[in-house]
This record gives C-alpha cells, sequence and structure tokens, in this order.
C-alpha cells in the first residue's frame, strides 16, 4: 500500500525520505526505529510463511504453549477481580477456577513438549543462544507462578502445600528471602510480579525467535545461511566464482 | 465425603508406586506417559499438506 504524505510548508522539512528533518534522523527515536526497521520488519515479524520443515506436528507446541498461557492470564484476571468468595462458591466461579487450573496443566504439558522438541534438535544452534537461555528462564519462573499459583488457593490443600514447601525452602536455606505460609506475599507474587516476568520474557523469547527464524533439522540447510537467498553474499561474489549448490 | 459424581477424588490422598529409588504419584505418573506419547505422536503423525501450494 502506498502512503502519502502532505507536501511540507517549509522547504527544508523534508530532509528525510519520511519527511522529517536531519536534525530528526539523529533523534534517539528516529535511531530506535530505523534499528528495529532493519532488525525485525514487519513483514520477519509476522511473516505469512514459514520454511518447509516447519509442516511438522512437533513446531506447534510454541504457539501452544502461548495458546494456554493466553487462557491462563484471561481466567486468571477473572478470578482476580471476582475473588474467593466467589470462585469458591458460585458455579461459574468454580469453572472458571478449573479453566485456570487445567489451563496452567496444558500450558506446561505443551512447554515441557517444546522443550524435548528443542532439546533433541539442539535449536541453540545458529546464533539462538539466547533464544534458548530466556526459553529456560521462562519455564523456571513458570514454575514459581505455579508453585504461588497453588498456595493461594485459600483451602486446606494451599495451606498443607505451604507447610510442606516451608519445611523444604528452610533446609535448603532460602527460607528467609519469603515466606511461603504469607498468604499476602504469595499472592501479590503469584498475581502481580510473577506473571509480568513470565510475559515479559515471553515475548522476549518470541522476538528472538523471529530475529533468527525457527531453527531447522540437523540436516536441513538454515535459509538464512543459503548462498542461493544470501542476497548480499552474491553481490560480493565475483562473477567467475560457481554459485555452491544448496544442501537438500 | 461423597465423590461419587467425580471422576478423581481430589481430596483424598494420591496413589503411590514405590519402585525402588523411585516412589511416584500414579497420576505424575500418567501426565508424564501421555506427555511422550504426544511428543512421539509430533514426530510420527504426518502434518497435513497445504492444499494451494501442495
Amino acid at each position: 500500500m502506498t502512503t502519502t504524505h502532505p507536501a511540507p510548508d517549509v522547504a527544508d522539512s523534508s530532509d528525510t525520505p519520511d519527511g522529517g528533518t536531519i536534525a530528526d534522523s539523529t533523534m534517539w527515536t528516529s535511531r530506535l526505529r530505523r534499528a528495529w526497521m532493519s532488525k525485525l520488519p514487519p513483514e520477519k515479524l509476522l511473516p505469512d510463511r514459514q520454511p518447509a520443515y516447519v509442516a511438522s506436528w512437533i513446531y506447534v507446541f510454541g504457539v501452544l504453549t502461548l495458546a494456554a498461557f493466553l487462557v491462563v492470564i484471561v481466567t486468571g484476571l477473572v478470578l482476580a477481580f471476582a475473588g474467593p468468595a466467589w470462585y469458591h462458591t458460585s458455579w461459574l466461579g468454580h469453572f472458571t477456577n478449573s479453566l485456570h487450573f487445567w489451563s496452567v496443566q496444558l500450558f506446561f504439558v505443551f512447554m515441557v513438549i517444546h522443550l524435548w522438541g528443542k532439546f533433541w534438535m539442539a535449536a541453540w544452534r545458529g546464533r539462538r543462544a539466547m533464544t534458548w537461555i530466556t526459553g529456560v528462564v521462562a519455564f523456571l519462573a513458570s514454575i514459581g507462578t505455579a508453585f504461588t499459583g497453588y498456595l493461594v488457593q485459600t483451602n486446606f490443600d494451599s495451606q498443607w502445600i505451604s507447610f510442606e514447601a516451608k519445611d523444604g525452602l528452610n533446609a535448603v536455606g532460602i527460607g528467609a528471602f519469603f515466606n511461603v505460609t504469607d498468604l499476602g506475599q504469595m499472592l501479590l507474587l503469584h498475581a502481580c510480579l510473577l506473571p509480568l516476568v513470565v510475559g515479559v520474557i515471553a515475548v522476549w523469547h518470541v522476538l528472538l525467535v523471529r530475529l533468527r527464524g525457527v531453527v531447522p533439522p540437523i540436516d536441513a540447510v538454515d535459509p538464512a545461511d543459503r548462498a542461493d537467498v544470501r542476497t548480499d553474499l552474491l553481490a560480493a561474489r565475483p562473477d567467475d566464482t560457481p554459485v555452491p549448490e544448496a544442501r537438500p | 465425603m461423597d465423590h461419587t459424581y467425580q471422576l478423581a477424588g481430589m481430596n483424598d490422598p494420591a496413589t503411590y508406586l514405590d519402585l525402588g529409588w523411585l516412589s511416584i504419584s500414579v497420576a505424575n505418573l500418567v501426565v508424564i506417559l501421555v506427555m511422550i506419547v504426544i511428543f512421539l505422536l509430533a514426530i510420527l503423525l504426518p502434518f497435513p499438506k497445504d492444499r494451494d501450494h501442495s
């Protein structure tokens, strides 16, 4: 789609292609926008197509994890606004509570299968180490979020779990930093801090996947490394040098 | 408490398997086995082809 801009009133106010001045182009907003657009343009951020090797069921578990996480967040918001007096006593509250619980179970099932798939295809290859690391951190943060969720059920189950966990955490020497029997503290961690941590790391993880691309199988060629699609390499190549065949 | 309306008694103690050094609840074992089955199916089952570009 072609976008037209109104003609500037002052002649020297359109020194840059986007209608700004040269002074504008040195501002941090302009530099940040250019850096973002060069690294992650919209067609790379939300691509229409994926490489052929992505046509496998093992590649769907990342987005299934995100879908389950979305249900967890939405049902968690409903529970937070309505409160335990609602979700312990009404049928709709029980249903929403169950949705929250079972979407967490699916979230972990999908995430663990995603983890297994990525482990066996060594998904940290091709400058994807940080993608792997953010996935690990998101997994660990999710465990903490789920654990504090068990502690804030406000029933005998949560009471039992908190007192068992208290002894376990004290035994490993970290019991002084937080009190798992403090309902208010655990509720704030579960409903405010930890979901934010998981959400921010998940967004970072997805952006890194978009930036580096989906990892290819071990015996496949990463499209980013193929000479026939690396126009920058072709441009720098002498005319008499044959283009190497891409491996099948 | 009457649990006849439930698939499983969530308020009852879990059933544990004690296999030497390994002690695991039946519920956790079932979840792990189901995950392994889904993982294997995800690798083995063919993915639907794109009809427009097959």
